[in-house]
């Protein structure tokens, strides 16, 4: 493909106004000085309402949401694809009940990560760090994965594509050596100054694609017309060479459990994930995340309007094998190029935002609960925060490294596992934050079934294009229906703890102790911090 | 560093949460309005369904986003219900 001079400049424009946002971020709201890890990787938990939307909008809908979820609906249609709209409904609720106690005890005790709270709570070093191995290795592919988003982008915009090797990756480098550079030095506060131009730049290219497009296309009625033919038209292919339906236009009778429990599953695994709590962290009340679910769901709604984008690209004729380039290239095919430099540039500033607060989650939990806890007991604050800057750099290349030097679709395949992963610490973070009836030795080998359970089972899922990892699909033992792995896993995992848990409460003197108080739960800001670091020593 | 190093929260930051107990019916309309969204959502036979069509939109899809808006609203009330209320009280 060619390059377009128009798209390419308007697109460079942004991207440099946004770099120079970041460096600019450092001084935003600067209390003293950065070097806490409260101050650099929480942005001083000061975020009111206003920002925290726009912080973690940017944080949960990330680049590849852009391309992944309208790949779906243009390759696989309803199942895959318009999933996503009901987990990103149903997370809202889940958040309502159990984040604003997850504040409170992280406020009171000075908790950065998910794996301190499971430390102070259940006195168990061992759990703890499972849940911040659990949470590094679920983020390394999800970075990644930002980064085969910003790919797509500049493949459709012709960069890079006639020259080889080292030059045909240099505009991801260099984007992400910016990225890199900003986040150390200005940490949490970079990615939520550019959240409100990534957001700005969506929702302006979201509302110009929902009724430009539609209308080139000759309407909604007209493109989920042409879709249900092509979902015919497929399907009758498919059935010719005695294969199963690849595309879904309604979900039948028997992906009622599949659609269910991918949306159950991914909805409680969301804020799971160690970035989405970076997120809620950062916030200065305790209800301001309560208040939020009632505006966060808006974005739910761009959603909803960015998976039909694969849609539209199928009514507009986007011929690909590669789904990931669904949605941009029906950019480039219905929008003047200096619109479609635009969309281009939302879709990658749209992956930095998320890509920073991920690698400054990982790094987090790589200082508080692997470097602190196991190795240097006394680190003092400054010394955190070091650490978690050079760390927040090493996971960011790891995840270059990982997308250059590997097959693209094992980014995807890790990231799929990484939503089943995470979703097996919920039982120790999310039901830990209500209940300490579950044993810690019990909820660690839970947590070990689930792991094991959840890696086999998405091993053996074979599709056309992977012979392993072909999807997140299973059938359930015992039900006979399909459903979400990670969902299947979290159920063992529970039968597990439960099982243990009633065996292991009969040993005296293996509870462990809990440093955190009924109270410490419900608190506001106006109450005074504790014990600012959980030391088992 | 032990657990009883840890002074009980001042009484004044936990007195505004009413126990269950205490006020049954804020949590059980909270739970409503909370589970509504889940009911509706993963009863997903009660909803895949081409018709009726909305502007030619498949009943599956636009039902889905109705629910959106509606979880919305509820989660507004919700948050009045539980926390503007508590906080009058304190």
């Amino acid at each position: 493909m060619a390059v377009n001079a128009v798209a390419l400049t308007v697109f460079a424009v942004l991207f440099a106004l946004v770099t120079a946002l970041g460096f600019l971020a450092a001084r935003w709201r600067r209390s003293t000085s950065l070097s806490s890890l409260d101050e650099w990787g929480l942005g001083g938990r000061n975020f009111g309402g206003f920002v925290t939307w726009f912080l973690l909008g940017g944080d949960l809908y990330t680049a590849y949401t852009f391309i992944a979820v309208p790949g779906a609906m243009y390759a696989a249609g309803a199942v895959t694809g318009w999933f996503a709209v009901a987990y990103t409904i149903l997370v809202w609720p889940i958040v309502f009940v159990i984040m604003p106690r997850l504040w409170s005890v992280a406020h009171r005790h000075g908790y950065v990560t998910p794996a301190d709270f499971v430390l102070g709570r259940f006195g168990s070093r061992g759990l703890a760090v499972a849940v911040a191995f659990t949470g590094i290795l679920a983020l390394m592919p999800y970075i990644a994965l930002q980064l085969v988003g910003i790919q797509s982008v500049l493949q459709v915009m012709g960069i890079g594509s006639g020259s080889s090797g080292f030059v045909k990756d240099l505009p991801l480098i260099v984007a992400f050596a910016i990225l890199a550079a900003y986040t150390y030095t200005a940490g949490l506060r970079a990615p939520a100054m550019i959240a409100f131009v990534k957001d700005g730049l969506v929702y302006l290219v979201i509302l110009v694609a929902v009724i430009y497009i539609p209308i080139r296309l000759g309407g909604y009625s007209h493109i989920f017309a042409v879709v249900h033919a092509h979902a015919a038209t497929v399907n009758a292919a498919a059935a010719a060479k005695h294969k199963p339906a690849s595309f879904v236009f309604v979900p039948g009778p028997k992906a009622y459990w599949a659609y269910a429990t991918l949306a159950l599953g991914s909805a409680m695994a969301l804020f799971m994930y160690p970035h989405s709590i970076t997120g809620v962290l950062a916030t200065r009340e305790r209800e301001t995340i309560r208040r939020n679910t009632a505006a966060l769901p808006f974005y739910s709604l761009a959603l909803a309007f960015i998976a039909l984008l694969g849609f539209m690209a199928i009514a507009a004729g986007i011929k690909t094998t590669n789904p990931r380039l669904a949605a941009p290239l029906l950019f480039h095919a219905m929008f003047p190029s200096w619109f479609a430099g635009v969309a281009y540039a939302a879709i990658t500033i749209g992956a930095l935002v998320p890509a920073a607060i991920m690698s400054i989650a990982a790094a987090n939990l790589f200082t508080r609960n692997i470097y602190r806890d196991l190795f240097r007991p006394d680190a003092d604050p400054a010394e955190q925060a070091r650490v978690s800057k050079l760390a927040s750099l090493v996971v960011k290349f790891g995840a270059l490294a990982f997308v250059l030097g590997m097959n693209t679709q094992n980014a995807i395949n890790l990231q799929l596992l990484g939503g089943i992963w995470i979703l097996q610490t919920f039982p120790a973070v999310a039901i830990g934050l209500f209940s300490r009836r579950l044993h810690r030795w019990a909820l660690l080998a839970g947590w070990a079934a689930g792991m094991v359970y959840g890696t086999v089972v998405a091993y053996g899922v074979t599709s056309p294009i992977t012979h392993h990892f072909g999807g997140a699909i299973a059938k359930v033992p015992v039900l006979g229906q399909n459903g979400y792995i990670a969902v299947t896993a979290l159920v063992l995992n529970l039968l597990v703890a439960v099982g243990l848990t009633l065996v292991l409460r009969l040993v005296p003197g293996t509870a462990g102790r809990d440093a955190t108080s009924r109270e410490d739960y419900l608190v506001d800001r106006d109450a005074e911090r504790l014990l600012p670091t959980p030391n088992l020593r | 560093m032990t657990a009883s190093a840890n002074p009980p929260a001042p009484p004044e930051l936990t007195r505004r949460l009413p126990t269950f107990a205490e006020e049954p019916v804020t949590y059980v309309v909270t739970g409503v309005l909370l589970g509504a969204a889940m009911v509706a959502l993963l009863w997903v036979g009660s909803y895949a369904r081409i018709k009726p069509a909305l502007g030619g939109i498949p009943f599956f899809y636009w039902y889905s986003v109705l629910w959106l808006l509606i979880n919305a609203a509820f989660q507004l009330i919700a948050y009045r219900v539980l926390v503007a209320r508590r906080r009058r009280r304190t």
